[in-house]
């Protein structure tokens, strides 16, 4: 009997197309039920009572949570192609402390570099998210072991957690005018960018750059009364922290 | 485990993370040795060296190989030596066990920090965040003995180290866990019957002590 796979979520959210991206490489037909992050739907606070946000995976009427965890399940529960998570625990072990490090340390970067009220106080958030990307640069090296992706010949866990951000980075490249990832300071990272926005399970996850753009400028012009309703959402934190 | 096998775990005494640690190793019957480390004082060159990027503890280096981060170490630690196994066995049950792991490290040494470097009106609305996560947890257990069911599993490892920073909550806050959240006081006392939490738990007391100088340093005092 075919199961019944159902994504709660938001098309532009990057923790959203994270799923979508194990999905697809798992070749695993789902529903996708559009939440609107401004306004909670029963469905979603019934699925994710603790937390309340999206992405939520419905997996045979079972909800499961927090977008990682969700790509975990989906490498565990499907197991035809390849694996998301390295085979090697010690290589599953380095995957998921820079998945953390970019959550928790890195991409919050962004949200101070949107709220710096001096000059200097941006530069400096600036230097921090560039040096970022210099450990980041490091990791991939590393991981990599000279194949094309963090996870090797495949893309994996750890190209997921970074690569979802991508499209909301090339946004925010043409919003400010900077250019986060180039051929000279992050060589290995600007050629894996362009190898995981052209594979055949990404590219058609992340809307385009313009529309990006355009959700931004939206949301922009709403941004603190969003700040003020909803103080809990993810997402339209992430939007409001997008400068 | 065979003998060439070599375990060294960085650590630091009263780190309720080493001790979550010290849990799952034990769960395994795995023998290793432990470097002390002065986290206040000056860290080994082998701790910066292992953990360049957050120079903290726990870090296990199996054969010269170090793991950082406390949950990472034990997801680390089930895989390697995977009997008996930590996790569920089914994919539901993991993901199960992965939301609750993460919500207790996004949520619970916070929320207890919170209680003992503030004061008055802060240190009130504190203590109610921390009862408040309690009880959630207590809703995550159910009926059940474990988090992990029958058995004692990974989400108890993740969150019993953590419980020996309890007492020092408590005397701080002013309020006693076995009155807010009788349940998870109970749960507590269970783990505290098996050997391996038994044996590597910290006496409250001490970090009691331990908290009360935190606090002095921080200023709170």
């Amino acid at each position: 009997m075919a199961s019944c796979v159902q994504l709660l979520g938001a098309s532009a959210s990057p923790f959203v197309n994270r799923v979508q991206m194990a999905l697809n490489l798992k070749s695993v037909e789902y529903e996708f039920i559009e939440e609107n992050p401004n306004d909670r739907s029963e469905r979603l606070l019934k699925a994710n009572p603790v937390i309340k946000k999206i992405p939520v995976l419905i997996h045979d009427g079972k909800p499961i949570c927090e977008s990682l965890i969700i790509v975990e399940y989906i490498d565990d529960a499907w197991n035809n192609g390849p694996s998301i998570l390295p085979s090697d625990p010690h290589d599953r072990a380095l995957a998921r402390f820079w998945a953390a490090y970019i959550d928790d340390k890195w991409f919050p970067l962004y949200k101070k570099l949107r709220e710096a009220s001096t000059e200097e106080g941006r530069k400096e958030i600036l230097d921090s998210i560039f040096e970022g990307l210099v450990l980041l640069e490091a990791a991939f090296v590393k991981c990599s072991k000279g194949k094309p992706f963090f996870g090797g010949d495949n893309v994996g866990y750890l190209d997921i957690a970074l690569g979802c951000y991508m499209g909301w980075m090339k946004a925010t490249e043409i919003l400010i005018g900077v250019k986060w990832l180039d051929e000279i300071n992050n060589p290995g990272l600007a050629e894996w960018a362009e190898r995981f926005y052209s594979h055949s399970a990404i590219k058609d996850v992340m809307p385009e750059t313009s529309k990006l753009v355009e959700i931004y400028k939206m949301y922009q012009a709403r941004r603190n009364q969003l700040l003020v309703d909803n103080p809990q959402d993810g997402f339209c934190c992430f939007l409001a922290c997008m400068f | 485990m065979p003998t060439n096998e070599e375990l060294l775990l960085l650590d630091l005494w009263v780190s309720p993370f080493s001790t979550r640690v010290k849990i799952a190793l034990a769960e395994k019957g795995l023998s290793y040795k432990t470097q002390e480390e002065d986290v206040l004082g000056g860290k080994s060159d082998l701790l910066l060296k292992s953990n360049p990027l957050y120079a903290k503890v726990p870090v296990l280096l199996h054969n010269g190989k170090p793991v950082v981060e406390s949950t990472n170490i034990v997801y680390y630690i089930d895989e390697t030596w995977p009997s008996p196994q930590l996790l569920p066995a089914c994919s539901y049950g993991k993901s199960t066990a992965r939301f609750w792991a993460d919500f207790i490290d996004k949520k619970v040494f916070d929320a207890g920090r919170n209680i003992w470097q503030s004061k008055g009106e802060e240190l009130e609305a504190a203590k109610n965040e921390f009862i408040d996560i309690l009880k959630k947890l207590e809703g995550a257990m159910g009926d059940k003995d474990y988090f992990g069911g029958d058995k004692f599993g990974f989400v108890d490892v993740i969150l019993i180290g953590l419980t020996t920073w309890f007492y020092a909550y408590e005397k701080y806050g002013g309020f006693k866990i076995e009155k807010e959240c009788p349940k998870f006081a109970a749960w507590v006392n269970r783990c505290k019957e098996r050997d391996s939490v038994a044996k590597n738990y910290i006496d409250p007391e001490r970090t009691h002590e331990f908290v009360g100088l935190l606090r002095k340093m921080h200023g709170v005092e």
